[in-house]
């Protein structure tokens, strides 16, 4: 159903669009969109995100690592393992959030 | 309630549900979280309704709130996913002003915030994760699962990598998660723990009325602040739900 009005629908979008632009409406949506994807924003919120990325990727890790200990009732290895495979997952979050984009 | 004794503070408190609506909600547990959403989805239902029945030219002011939602949610779906973004609008703007509405109605006096429960956020950031999955496999098939491998690695790597993508996929349930709670429910901890001061020093008498006031006007920034974060969390649940959209159909 999308597809029966995408027809016109950009078309419109784009003279709107171009029509925004030139009253210069859009440039401040488009704006703050971009500084939220940039590390941008306030200290306080970089530092939450960044703690929460870390943290919750090494949650994920441990208790996948103990699940598995668990199961196969090999209780300190498997947890061993997988708690710096969750280091290196919040690390690869916080990469893929602070990149820088091309 | 906030201050029983003179040096308790009884700030985590707030956040026991009790039933709502008397015995017929106790019998069946409806608590006053439950009676919040139930108050959240009316107002955005009316705010729609009541805000789009004019369908002024010029719209009035709660037909601009309306319309100013509606593209807002809109362009962000639009720039964010793609040209598909119009396929999932409906649910990133079902879930931007549920838990707008949310976060804003906890904000006021004997309101409760049902976003400050890790149960309500968890469940809301599972729909969202299992509905990532599903569309990503819909649309790619099996193909979907080279999300987990980067590209351009030497294969060495592979089963690493392979190992620290899927942590980090599934991480992303915690993370969405525990920002919107942790957030809610740091600023009503706050909230509850300076309206405690200002009773305890305004009962010590002449002394305590100056730190008292001072308490009172830091209480009067908090909420200002809470106003902020309020918006701001739920426009980043909407926008992470968005990216991770985009993953989902495009594939990096």
């Amino acid at each position: 159903m999308s597809q029966d009005n995408g027809g016109s629908d950009p078309s419109f979008g784009d003279r709107l669009k171009a029509a925004r632009s030139k009253q210069g409406l859009d440039a401040p949506p488009a704006q703050s969109l971009s500084d939220k994807d940039a590390p941008g924003g306030s200290p306080w919120g970089i530092g939450m995100r960044v703690g929460v990325e870390l943290v919750s990727a090494l949650v994920v890790a441990v208790a996948i690592g103990y699940g598995l200990d668990r199961i196969f009732h090999t209780t300190p290895i498997l947890t061993a393992v997988f708690v710096p495979l969750g280091g290196a997952a919040g690390v690869a979050n916080l990469w893929r959030l602070f990149a820088p984009k091309s | 309630m906030a201050a029983e004794g003179s040096n308790s503070i009884d700030a985590l408190g707030q956040f026991q549900l009790h039933p709502a609506l008397g015995p017929i909600g106790g019998s069946v547990n409806f608590t006053q979280s439950n009676l919040m959403m139930v108050l959240a989805g009316g107002l955005i239902l009316g705010l729609l309704w009541v805000g789009m029945k004019p369908r002024a030219m010029v719209p009035g002011r709660l037909q601009a709130a309306a319309e100013l939602g509606y593209e807002t949610i809109m362009s962000m779906c639009l720039e964010t996913i793609g040209p598909e973004g119009r396929r999932y609008f409906p649910l990133v703007f079902t879930l931007f002003f549920f838990i707008l509405f949310g976060n804003l109605l906890g904000v006021f006096p004997y309101f409760f915030t049902f976003t400050s429960h890790i149960m309500v956020t968890l469940a809301l950031t599972l729909l969202v994760f299992v509905l990532v999955t599903v569309v990503g496999l819909r649309e790619h098939g099996l193909h979907w699962f080279s999300y987990f491998l980067p590209q351009g690695i030497p294969m060495a790597l592979a089963p690493l990598l392979v190992v620290i993508e899927v942590i980090s996929y599934l991480s992303r349930i915690i993370s969405l998660s525990v920002r919107l709670f942790a957030n809610m429910m740091a600023g009503h901890v706050m909230l509850e723990v300076f309206g405690a001061f200002i009773v305890m020093l305004g009962g010590l008498g002449l002394l305590g009325y100056l730190p008292a006031a001072l308490a009172l006007g830091l209480n009067t920034v908090l909420i200002g602040f809470e106003l902020l974060v309020a918006t701001l969390q739920a426009y980043v649940f909407a926008v992470l739900t968005c990216i991770y959209l985009h993953d989902a159909v495009h594939l990096h």
